[in-house]
Parts: structure tokens; sequence; C-alpha cells
């Protein structure tokens, strides 16, 4: 068995998760990467999406990050995001709400909408909405 | 000699104030707590953003980002001005309201124009009185529960307008968070972003750590990251002055509210002695008094 890489979530309001883990795969703008310990270093951003790991008892666990940057070191993994949550503290209700907003704004056929916000909100609530279901899917 | 009865309800009222005072200044000293833990956990965030770009600035290339040239001609000047909603916290305000009138003036004075965004109820009142031009107003911020889209989403703005050449430069006034006993005024440019070097915890970063900088793989590019932290890069300087104005306005309020508590303290003690001396006064009067009639019965 390989050794551990610490990993630690950051967001400017909290720590969400710094744990020990076998592995972890986080969304990166070019595509999903991996990572074990003893990576080269590495610098990405990340796009709207989960970060997947893997616990020293080798049970999974997913966080919802909101886009940011991931530095890879071989010993430790930083993801800096804006916001993340862990799936058990994702709030579905709330979630689907925003969606159902953004939708509504995307709808409007209004001036003053801005579409790239709306459109990021949507994708927020529907990458927490997959998460929660399951489905997986981050794009 | 004040009555008796005036200088007893004296006393009755510097009471009342000294209860409120006390009260304002444990309030204060919670909601203390809470903006100093909110700093607290920002600072992991602010010092792995400030290394890893410290980092990609070293390696991106010539093509620089819009946003760190420094224009040559210098007209219009946006100030961001954050105060607290709420009075009754000493000098603070007039402090931080000092501090932005003389740095507009100086601005003023090289030719430019100045326009602000206020945070915070005394800024945007000062801003009217004086009939400068506001282009933002955020109140209920500064002193209460934010997040970071807060300052992301009002950064966002100033970014837009910044690229748009409305304002050529963006600085930022705010109180920092020395101690509990000094929160000085402070300006800060926040666009063009000054040197990325020069900010001083990117300094002590950079000191610790070294002869330690791994080269690292970037993806997409150096020249794309960096543009993408960039103006994240200003949503991070901003949350951290409104977090660190919180914390000052009320470590100040705290304070100023203890130090009333104190004034009150002395108010009473030379008031009972007053009342004191005037009770004296009056009992040897009516002992006079009945002295007196005595004597005049027995003669």
């Amino acid at each position: 068995m390989a050794e551990n890489i610490q990993l630690e979530i950051v967001t400017p309001e909290k720590y969400v998760v710094s744990e020990s883990s076998q592995i972890v795969m986080a969304p990166g703008t070019l595509g999903e990467f991996g990572v074990l310990s003893g990576h080269t270093p590495f610098l990405t951003s990340l796009q709207v999406g989960k970060v997947r790991y893997r616990d020293e008892k080798g049970d999974e666990h997913l966080v919802f990050v909101s886009g940011g940057f991931a530095e890879a070191l071989p010993d430790k993994v930083t993801i800096l995001a804006e916001s993340a949550e862990r799936l058990e503290n994702i709030d579905y209700e709330r979630a689907k709400a925003a969606y159902e907003r953004a939708q509504q704004r995307l709808a409007d056929d209004k001036e003053d909408v801005d579409f790239a916000r709306a459109r990021a909100a949507m994708q927020r609530a529907l990458t927490r909405m997959n998460i929660v279901q399951g489905s997986g899917s981050t794009h | 000699m004040a009555s008796l009865k005036e200088v007893k309800s004296k006393i009755n009222g510097v009471k009342k104030t000294k209860q409120i005072t006390k009260a304002m200044n444990m309030v204060a000293a919670s909601k203390l707590r809470g903006a100093q833990t909110a700093m607290e956990s920002f600072h992991p965030y602010a010092e792995k953003f400030a290394e890893v770009l410290g980092n990609i600035a070293g390696k991106a290339g010539d093509e620089v980002s819009p946003l760190l040239i420094a224009r040559e001609e210098v007209k219009n000047v946006h100030i961001v001005l954050l105060t607290s909603d709420r009075g009754l916290c000493g000098g603070f305000n007039t402090n931080l309201l000092e501090k932005a009138e003389s740095f507009m003036e100086e601005k003023v004075n090289a030719g430019a124009d100045v326009s602000f965004t206020a945070f915070g109820k005394k800024g945007r009142d000062w801003c009217r009185r004086e009939k400068l031009s506001i282009v933002d107003e955020y109140l209920n911020v500064v002193g209460g529960k934010f997040g970071f889209n807060t300052a992301s989403t009002s950064a966002q703005k100033i970014i837009d307008a910044f690229l748009n050449s409305e304002y050529d430069e963006v600085h930022l006034v705010y109180a920092r968070f020395m101690s509990m006993a000094s929160q000085p005024p402070v300006v800060q440019q926040l666009l063009p972003i000054p040197v990325i070097e020069t900010v001083e915890s990117q300094k002590q970063v950079a000191e610790e750590e070294t002869g330690y900088m791994p080269e690292h793989i970037c993806e997409p590019s150096p020249d794309a990251l960096l543009d993408e932290m960039l103006p994240r890069n200003v949503y991070v300087q901003l949350y951290n002055a409104l977090l660190e104005t919180s914390t000052s306005e009320h470590a100040s309020r705290m304070k100023a509210m203890d130090n009333a508590t104190k004034a009150c303290d002395d108010m009473i003690e030379s008031l009972t002695l007053a009342y004191n001396k005037a009770r004296q006064a009056a009992i040897t009067m009516e002992l006079m008094d009945i002295v007196g009639g005595a004597e005049a019965l027995r003669g």
C-alpha cells in the first residue's frame, strides 16, 4: 500500500476538509485528474464539480467545489475554492431553488439579465444536485 | 449649591447611561470575537492563495494581464471607502474619513477626478455631505455577517469598470486591525495590482519558504492561471479589508464604551460627593434652626 497524501480543501470562510487520504480526484479545467502520494508538483485551475477522495479506511467521500485552484505536492494537495461543501452538507432544496431561479432568469427574455452569471449559478446548482443524487456526471 | 433632588436625579441619569455603555461594551466584545474568528478562518486561504499567486507570477510570461498595467495618465481615481454603519465607536470613522479626505485631496491636486464606493453608512453619509460622487453603496456589511460572495460580487464590478477604463486607479481605504489598541486607517492600492512581491504577507511566505519553491507543472498554462488568479486576488484583498475593518470597528467600540463606563464611574463619584455635601449642609441648617428655636424659647 502506498503512502497516504494529505488533502486540504480551504475556502475563505473555513477549512472544509483536512484529511489524510489514499487518492484524490479533482475536476481540473482540462479534465478530471487523480493524485496519489508522490505526485510531481502540479498547479491547475478547477471547474465547478466534485472532488472525490478515499480516506485512510478506504471510504469514499464527495465534496462539491465551485471552481478555484488546486496545488499538488508530493505529500499534500491543497484546493482553494470560493465555496465547497461535503456531500452531507449540501442543501438539496436550496440548490433546487437556485436552479429554478436561474432557469427562470434565463427564460425571461429581458435585457438586463446577466447571462454569464445566471448560467454559472445554474451550473453550480446542477452540480450540487447531481452530487446528491449520485448520478455523478460533472459536466 | 445644587439642590438635593437635582443632584440625586443627575446621579440616577448617569447610572442609567453607565448601564447602557456597559451593555454596549459587552455586545461589542461578543461581536468582536465573531469577527476575529472569521478573520482567523480566512488566514489559511489567504496565505495559500498568496503563496500560489507569488509562485505563478514568477513564471508567467511577458503577456501581462491588463490588471497589472499602470495607466500612463491617471484621470479617474476610484476610492473604496470602508467605514462602519453605526457610531459610538470613538474616533474610528473620523480617522478613516480623515485618511480618505487627505488621500482624495492628493489625487485631486494631481488633476484626477475621484469617485467612491462606500461600504458603511458613515462613509456614505460623508460622501453625500461633501457632495462627492458615489458609484455604489453597501450597507449592513461592515460589522455584520457577510460572506466571500459579498466581496467577490462588488470587486468584480470594480474590476469591470477598471477594464472599461472608467477608472484608472482604484484604492482601498480601510482600518487595519493591528491589535486591540491600534487600528490605524490605511490606503491600499487595489488596481492596477501593485507588483505582487511587494505585498507584505507574500514577502513573509517567500521568506519562510526560501530555498523551497518546487517547480510546478501548470495547467492550462502559467499565463492562463495568472489571468484567473488576478481578479480573485482583488476579491481576496477586498474581503480581507472588510474583515479587518469589521474587527477594528468592534474593537474600537469596545474601547470607547469601556472609556465611557469609566467616565460614568468618575462622574457618579464626584456627584455622590456633591450630594453628600449638600445633604450635610441641609442637616447643619436644620440643626441651626432647631437650636436657634430652642434658644429663643428658653430666652
